[in-house]
């Protein structure tokens, strides 16, 4: 394997990390205030539908963004309705979520685009393009560090640099402001929250839709940066990867980037092994390679490697004690 | 030690009360919780409240601070009426709390628990030097140090509760509430405790305590009101009362404040413990190192604050946990702790277990009553058809209990949610009483039911020594142990820190609580 | 229903005696009428006319004889899935997983079917496709029960990424090892005789019902049986009581001497085996061979009629009849209104798993004042005397 294989594995690497990236932060906000949220695949999925839909109508990749936003926010209210208001259940909730966002991007992509569920493909200004750093043609000639910043750190598109500069940035929210102390308070224990006078339902609402605006731009990524527009299913479970990456990595910020490039680098891995003969075992089946993230996600929530304790209050809907 | 009350600073009568309420009423669905009620504290006073279990007294608190919105009534705070709708105006009107249970997030730090919800600006390093300096300043004035750094979760149950106060003097109360207190507390803590009220009353704070122990309100309060069933009944200067006139005043009856019973007659050793100790998987001791003994026909007290080892020993001895090492010995039979947590093995042994938490635990409130009367039990041949569950004995026999010990309701098929805590004590009594247990394991017993059911269940207990069990009370309410038991037991950190018979002291017994063991004890006559 | 534990962590509110009839039958009706509702506004978005869709879809599904057979096959379908997530939901669990379950315990049946047909007649094969379903099904189950009981893996997400194992593995055996050599489609050879589950055809046409060419078969009487079984083992049998309680409560079934642990996995197991039967149905009953994706989301509707049916067998059976007439009303919805696919099924699957799911407390403070209002007493109740603390 040599040195351009790996900048290219490595570049894919971070390209398939990013959606796992942003709605496994999606998820940290959500589960630290202390909602369960087993409904980030669904928010991905409308996301992902309404940035390709809107994307293709309006030939604007921008527009596409922000109804990927308002879509995957919209679900998020449905599920803090039924979560905070209505103190239901947070798993049944998240459920409903998934199923409503696969009927409705399916029934609507077909009712509106009649291409067996498929959005129109994008014309280029319906997609965010790669853009080249500053100074990355200049010093692609420079040995090692050239080739790194020409392909792997420049030629992403924005919400890829979006995607990465969104885990500093939620680990200063989380940690150094006033709302991430609020929001961890209210995720240990609420009545604290309560008593100190602040509202828990406004707080648990705000993380909320915070969770669904991350999921709405891990949606676009899906069909407008990393696609040319949205196919049927085209998360393919990808948001309970998410949320297997987050509790592995405790809901903290830098370890929850780690474990999405983990998972990413064995995706990129996995495509590259695809109809190649692995010693001693042969041709590997392309079914197990399909099967490989999943197996992967068992593993480590079967949590050999340490227990995950999450916030004490989480999945538990406030009521005050009588 | 507890002292009597100092009289030295008498309240000018031509100031505002702290506190007044007129007319407050609430209620929970079909409960009546609050009915009608008038309250007035004076400015710079410690002023007790005292009621039994569901009098209403927390509800009343809770509604000053804003927790729960009255149904009807008025609040006024130094003459001035308020309108409080939640714990920010309560907060905003000087009005501060101390919960029973407290509010505190566990895996913070004293200086974050305390700047929760006053962080003084969006980024937390600009509040966070004035916060300290502020909390290093009321730490100082009012003899509460704490280490401002420390992770809340790893304090001590009484320092944890300098950081309530603390965290009410922050936010500038002038009133401070403060509900139960001492439950947590050993009789030493709990002194230190009334000293800092005490303090903060001469420094014309306005102290109100909540409180079910009527020695507490003898020693620390100048005023006390009595509540009953949601009624407030008397408000009297403490000088001027007693322990026995407040308890009538609670009941509405004369109460007998002890148990008649007669001398045990103990007979061979049902249970014993040698060297039992439990390790957690985070490596903490709970048990450290347990030997006992426990004869057939004596009730074996066991005194100790709250979450000093005596729950885990209860959870080892009825088979819910394994201990890490020692032996158990039932009616000389060994039984294997170490390799294996079966209750249902205890039970098939005789051992029977009224465990503390009877919601959390004894009893699974969305069955039926039928259903739990035979919860542990549900093995039996007796209620057993093949695999099948034959409910025409089952319920038979539930009646049967309901008529016995007068459960209310009288519905063996009602869900147990519906009746009433002092009720579902009973269904786990009788559940676990009726078999004649070789042991009887009882976990507070009496917490949070009224007085008549108390004497009830102590009556059963004595009832049930005389048949020859063997019974191993533990409380937290010494005086329930003092009354009930033939030997007292002192558990701190986990170990026995001795033994003493039930005319032992509450000083005495205090001490050991606080972990003074007969080792360290001082020598009769020397000053404590 | 059941499920307040830590597992699926809902807090329960008090449930003050409303009767029997509003708990199992209007509360439930309420909700569907709410998904449907929101579904009508779904419909009337891409304009098309709701009542038109109504009224296509109940003709589809009840207005002829055909019609009324495939609503019971996909009934049948239901009912077993539906009893799969119930069982699991006594327990406190949530199995979304039956999907893969099915598709497994497929195989199970197809072993069966492809190892007996030539030899023995239908009603041999029949009890062994059964075992072989329930076994792979429970089999199927076994690990993230294990996962759940042992390492406290949330078994939401360990059944659907066994979901996703299951189609890749379930592709993986059609294509390379039990798809005959020279055939271009991914499925076993069609089953001999000895591999057909009798239709019913001959049955409804003694009640006067002509159900053509109706796939209903015999699995649809292993479903009610099912159902029975499924009521005497959750409120009948020991094993039910244990189940119950480390559903409702499992620090009090710790107390009671009995092991979460065991309850957890023994209840996916049946969980996991009743959703394998399934798999009968359309493989021995229908296609008469393994197809790619025969369970074709029946595991999902399961979720939706467990929850709809308050996981119990009589609203199980109901409910399935529902989903059965939406399965079967949608095909010919689809057929009449191109615009209207088949995917509206999993609209109202998601909003009723809403309604009657996450938003269970919505309609009940409603429903219950309005039927004190109705059963309003005579005198003032008497209110209770202290009670708050």
């Amino acid at each position: 394997m040599d040195f351009q294989t790996i900048l290219l594995v490595l570049d894919s690497m971070v390209r398939l990390s990013i959606p796992l990236i942003l709605a496994a932060l999606a998820g940290l906000y959500s589960e630290r205030s202390g909602i369960f949220d087993i409904g980030l695949e669904g928010k991905m999925l409308a996301g992902a539908f309404a940035a390709g839909a809107v994307g293709a109508v309006t030939a604007s990749a921008w527009l596409g963004l922000g109804a990927a936003i308002v879509a995957s926010v919209v679900l998020a209210l449905v599920h803090g309705f039924a979560s905070i208001t209505q103190r239901g259940n947070q798993i049944v909730s998240g459920v409903a979520i998934n199923f409503l966002a696969a009927g409705l991007t399916a029934f609507l992509g077909y009712a509106w685009f009649s291409q067996g569920g498929q959005t129109p493909q994008l014309p280029a200004a319906g997609r965010f393009q790669s853009l080249t750093l500053p100074g990355a043609e200049t010093l692609r000639e420079v040995p090692v560090l050239g080739p790194i910043y020409f392909d792997l750190i420049s030629g992403h598109n924005l919400l890829v640099y979006l995607g990465l500069a969104a885990v500093p940035f939620t680990w200063w929210v989380v940690y150094r402001t006033r709302f991430g102390l609020r929001l961890r308070a209210v995720g240990e224990n609420p009545a604290a929250v309560d008593t100190a006078g602040i509202s828990v339902t406004w707080l648990r609402y705000r993380a909320v839709i915070i969770c669904g605006m991350l999921c709405g731009v891990a949606g676009a990524y899906l069909s407008i940066a990393q696609s040319a527009g949205f196919v049927r299913d085209m998360t393919a479970g990808k948001g309970f990867i998410a949320l297997a990456a987050l509790i592995f990595a405790k809901w903290r910020p830098w370890p929850v980037l780690g474990a999405c490039l983990l998972f990413g680098l064995l995706d990129a891995v996995a495509i590259r092994l695809q109809g190649a003969s692995l010693p001693g075992i042969g041709e590997v089946p392309v079914q197990f390679m399909q099967a490989l993230p999943y197996v992967l996600t068992v593993i480590l929530l079967a949590g050999f490697i340490g227990k995950a304790v999450p916030p004490r209050a989480g999945g538990i809907p406030y009521v005050k004690e009588r | 030690m507890i002292q009597s009350p100092d009289q030295s600073a008498p309240a000018d009568p031509s100031t505002p009360p702290a506190i007044a309420l007129s007319g407050i009423d609430k209620s929970f669905g079909a409960v009546h919780a609050n009915k009608d009620i008038d309250l007035t504290i004076a400015k710079g006073t410690i002023h007790g409240i005292v009621g039994e279990n569901g009098a209403g007294k927390s509800t009343l608190m809770s509604i000053l601070y804003g927790y729960y919105q009255a149904d009807s009534g008025e609040i006024r705070v130094d003459g001035n009426r308020v309108d409080i709708q939640s714990p920010d105006d309560a907060i905003a009107a000087g009005i501060g709390m101390v919960f029973q249970h407290f509010m505190l997030v566990e895996p913070f730090t004293v200086l974050e628990n305390v700047m929760l919800g006053v962080e003084g600006g969006t980024i937390l390093r600009e509040g966070a030097a004035k916060a300290r300096a502020e909390l290093e300043r009321l730490e100082r004035d009012y003899a509460l140090e704490v280490d401002p750094d420390a992770v809340v979760g790893d304090l001590a149950v009484g320092l944890q509760q300098r950081v309530e106060i603390l965290k009410a003097l922050y936010r500038g109360a002038e009133t401070l509430i403060l509900d139960e207190p001492t439950g947590v507390l050993t009789p030493a803590e709990a002194d230190h405790l009334f000293r800092i009220l005490r303090q903060l009353r001469d420094q014309g704070k306005t102290v109100i305590l909540i409180t079910h122990k009527l020695r507490e309100i003898m020693a620390v309060t100048d005023t006390v009101s009595v509540m009953r069933r949601g009624e407030m009944t008397a408000t009297v200067k403490t000088a001027e009362t007693s322990p026995e006139q407040l308890a009538e005043l609670m009941v509405g009856r004369r109460v007998l404040l002890r148990v008649d019973k007669a001398e045990a007659e103990p007979g061979k050793p049902m249970l014993e413990l040698e060297s039992v100790s439990l390790r957690d998987t985070r490596g903490v001791t709970l048990l450290d190192d347990v030997s006992l003994s426990i004869r057939s026909g004596e009730i074996v007290g066991v005194a100790g604050v709250a979450g000093n080892g005596q729950s885990d020993l209860l959870e080892v001895i009825s088979g819910i946990r394994r201990a890490t090492a020692g032996t158990m010995r039932v009616d000389g039979g060994t039984v294997d702790i170490i390799g294996v947590a079966d209750a249902a093995r205890q039970r098939e042994l005789g051992v029977a277990h009224v465990p503390e938490d009877r919601h959390r635990m004894g009893l699974i409130t969305a069955f039926e009553e039928n259903e739990n009367a035979i919860l542990g039990y549900h093995d039996d041949a007796a209620y057993l058809n093949g695999p099948f569950l034959d409910f025409d004995a089952i319920r038979d026999h539930a009646r049967e209990r309901i008529a016995q010990y007068d459960i209310r309701p009288p519905d063996c098929r009602l869900k147990t949610e519906n009746f009433s805590g002092g009720n579902q004590q009973k269904i786990v009594l009788a559940r676990e009483m009726e078999r004649g247990p070789k042991v009887l394991l009882v976990g507070q017993p009496t917490r949070g039911v009224d007085i008549g059911a108390i004497e009830f269940i102590h009556r059963q207990l004595v009832a049930m020594r005389d048949a020859g069990a063997a019974i191993l009370l533990v409380s937290v309410e010494l005086d329930e142990i003092r009354s009930l038991s033939d030997r007292i037991l002192v558990m701190c950190g986990g170990r026995i820190v001795g033994e003493r018979g039930p005319e032992a002291s509450e000083q005495e017994l205090g001490l050991m609580m606080a972990g003074m063991g007969d080792a360290d004890m001082p020598a009769a006559g020397e000053a404590v | 229903m059941a499920a307040a534990s830590e597992t699926t962590g809902t807090a329960r509110p008090r449930r003050r005696g409303l009767p029997g009839w509003i708990e199992y039958g209007f509360i439930p009706l309420a909700n569907i009428a709410a998904a449907f509702l929101v579904s009508g506004l779904v419909v009337l978005f891409v304009g098309e006319n709701p009542f038109e869709a109504v009224k296509i879809l109940l003709w589809g599904a009840l207005g002829f004889g055909e019609g009324i057979g495939f609503t019971l096959f996909y009934a049948t379908n239901f009912m077993m899935t539906g009893l799969a997530v119930a069982v699991a939901f006594h327990a406190g669990l949530f199995n979304i997983g039956g999907e893969g379950q099915a598709y497994v315990g497929g195989l199970g049946v197809t072993l069966a079917a492809l190892a007996l047909d030539r030899y023995v007649p239908w009603w041999v094969t029949f009890p062994v496709a059964i075992c072989g379903a329930a076994l792979f099904g429970a089999a199927w189950a076994l690990i993230p029960a294990w996962l759940q009981a042992k390492r406290g893996s949330h078994i939401v997400i360990t059944t659907i990424m066994f979901n996703f194992i299951a189609s890749a593995l379930m592709v993986w055996l059609l294509v390379d090892h039990l798809t005959p050599a020279g055939s271009m489609q991914p499925e076993t050879r069609t089953f001999e005789a000895g591999g057909h589950l009798p239709e019913l055809g001959g049955l409804f046409a003694l009640f006067g019902l002509d159900i053509g060419g109706a796939p209903v078969n015999i699995t649809l009487f292993v479903a009610l049986v099912a159902c029975v079984f499924v009521y005497v083992l959750i409120w009948r049998t020991r094993l039910g009581y244990e189940i119950r309680a480390v559903g409702f409560n499992p620090t009090a079934a710790v107390y009671a001497g009995i092991s979460p642990v065991k309850i957890t996995i023994v209840a996916m197991l049946i969980s996991g085996a009743l959703a394998g039967i399934m798999a009968l149905n359309p493989v021995m009953g229908e296609q008469y061979r393994l197809q790619i994706d025969f369970v074709a989301g029946a595991g999902f509707v399961g979720i939706a009629v467990a929850l709809m049916g308050r996981a119990h067998p009589v609203g199980v059976i109901l409910a399935s009849i529902l989903f059965g007439m939406l399965y079967q009303g949608g095909a010919e919805l689809a057929f009449e209104i191109p615009s209207i696919s088949r995917d509206m099924i999993v609209v109202i699957q998601g909003l009723v798993i809403l309604f009657a799911g996450a938003l269970e407390n919505m309609f009940r403070p409603g429903i219950t004042r309005g039927y004190a209002l109705l059963t309003a007493p005579r005198a003032e109740p008497a209110r209770a005397a202290g009670g708050g603390s």
